[in-house]
């Protein structure tokens, strides 16, 4: 570090093994937050909570590589770099709750392993999360306003959490999926309240998300038992307040709520348990690829 | 104690990697350093979740604190309380406005229940760091770093970042 006012300079050198940088040098470090090796608090069952923390750890992960995929497609530069910053909090806070997964499920798998060494039934997520939208950005803008309406009202509830990492990821996380839902809820009042052609796509974009709407309400059993115990929220909580704030949205945009049915679980099973749509694999295995074939490698 | 002054001060001065203009205490992520035997602990918080600055502030820090002479340092990271533009010292914030980035207002307070949609950006108060014209209008929300958006002066045509109210 001889230039430290000058940050660009100061990645490009080269400074031995043991320096770690975020664009060049050795690789990412391992999310280390000190609250990531909390006990369990009392009265929870460690498999529940790893799986929870996958839970909203993997919605965030997939939904971030979702937005990924318009990084040189965005319609415009600063739209590219928006939906890249918000990929990019959802990324960070993915990190963290899969290192909070791997510490309580106590099998040393780190938060690398988790994400990039799964196959597809062990990823836990919704199936909104791994939807693609083709680069289709009425898509983008329906799929995110429902994804960060909801999560916002999962997290702002978990601020209380007796968990303190989930408590911790909320903390941070109320603030930065606040700023997503206002982002995509600006661009469908413009989109649904713009030219017919916007209005046109942007009604067709609800329709397509409409399905994976109900299961983003439907709780699982680790759901409910963790919410009993103060650490989790019972997602069909949140309804009302998801409702609420789509509905206000819609009606200032001049979009008509879809009334389409969800897509249901398949013998009691959808995303939470590990059941998922065939545009999971796609994504895995782009996701995946660079960890499978280069296993345990740094750069 | 000298050991100890010498340490916190060490790691106060390295700067941030991605506003070069601040050190991590301008910025307010530098949440504790502590030095017992000659062994440091320093104590820092990420501002956004995702910040990919992280990794390279931790290695500067432990940079700083070798040239400083201390071998055993340890450096934490730490996510609550979550970091708030409000941290940001009187300081840091005159070296961001000198170096052309408009420092944040006041963060707004969480509120008591939902947190509310706001689809009209409101009215800001943000001054143009150049020429110190009040008439500026946000261009994109996003800016290149997480901390930041970009504006443009109505007065004097330039654009400029803002350090946005977190």
């Amino acid at each position: 570090m001889t230039d430290s006012a000058n940050a660009y300079l100061s990645l490009a050198e080269t400074t031995g093994h043991d320096d770690p940088r975020w664009a060049f040098g050795s690789g990412f470090e391992q999310q280390d937050a000190a609250e990531v090796a909390s006990p369990v608090p009392d009265g929870v069952a460690a498999a529940d909570l790893a799986a929870y923390c996958l839970m909203l750890g993997d919605d965030a992960l997939l939904a971030g590589h979702r937005l990924t995929e318009w990084v040189s497609n965005a319609p415009e530069l600063e739209e590219e770099v928006a939906l890249a910053n918000i990929a990019l909090d959802l990324l960070g806070q993915a990190r963290v709750l899969l290192a909070r997964a791997g510490h309580v499920e106590g099998a040393g798998r780190d938060e690398d392993t988790l994400a990039y060494l799964r196959t597809e039934a062990e990823f836990r997520h919704v199936a909104l999360a791994e939807q693609p939208d083709d680069l289709d950005f009425g898509r983008c803008v329906a799929r995110l306003l429902v994804f960060s309406t909801w999560r916002l009202a999962l997290l702002h509830r978990l601020l209380g959490s007796a968990d303190p990492v989930l408590a911790a990821v909320a903390g941070k996380g109320v603030k930065e999926v606040a700023y997503h839902r206002d982002h995509a809820a600006r661009w469908t009042l413009r989109l649904g309240d713009g030219t017919p052609e916007s209005h046109r796509r942007m009604q067709a974009a609800l329709e397509w998300v409409w399905p994976f709407v109900d299961e983003l309400f439907r709780p699982s059993d680790e759901e409910r038992r963790l919410a009993a115990a103060g650490v989790a929220v019972d997602p069909a909580q949140v309804r009302a307040e998801f409702d609420a704030v789509l509905h206000e949205v819609l009606v200032r945009a001049t979009l008509t709520r879809p009334d389409r049915p969800g897509i249901g679980p398949v013998a009691g099973r959808g995303g939470r348990q590990g059941l998922h749509t065939e545009k999971l694999g796609p994504l895995l295995a782009e996701m995946q690829s660079v960890a499978r074939q280069h296993p345990g490698a740094t750069w | 104690m000298v050991s100890a002054a010498a340490a916190r001060a060490a790691a106060a001065a390295v700067v941030d990697p991605e506003m070069p203009m601040l050190t991590i205490a301008d910025l307010g992520i530098l949440r504790e350093v502590t030095e017992r035997g000659g062994a440091v602990s320093v104590t820092i918080t990420p501002t956004y979740s995702g910040c990919p600055a992280v990794d390279a502030i931790r290695a500067d820090v432990r940079a700083a604190l070798a040239a400083a002479g201390f071998a055993a340092v340890e450096v934490r990271t730490v996510l609550a309380p979550p970091w708030s533009t409000d941290w940001i010292t009187e300081d840091g914030r005159r070296k961001l406005a000198a170096a052309g980035v408009a420092p944040p207002g006041p963060a707004a307070p969480r509120p008591a229940g939902p947190v509310p949609l706001t689809l009209v950006p409101p009215a800001s108060a943000v001054r143009c760091p150049r020429c110190g014209a009040a008439d500026t209008v946000e261009l994109s929300r996003f800016g290149p770093t997480a901390c930041t958006a970009l504006r443009r002066c109505r007065a004097c045509a330039e654009p400029f970042e803002h350090v946005k109210e977190l």
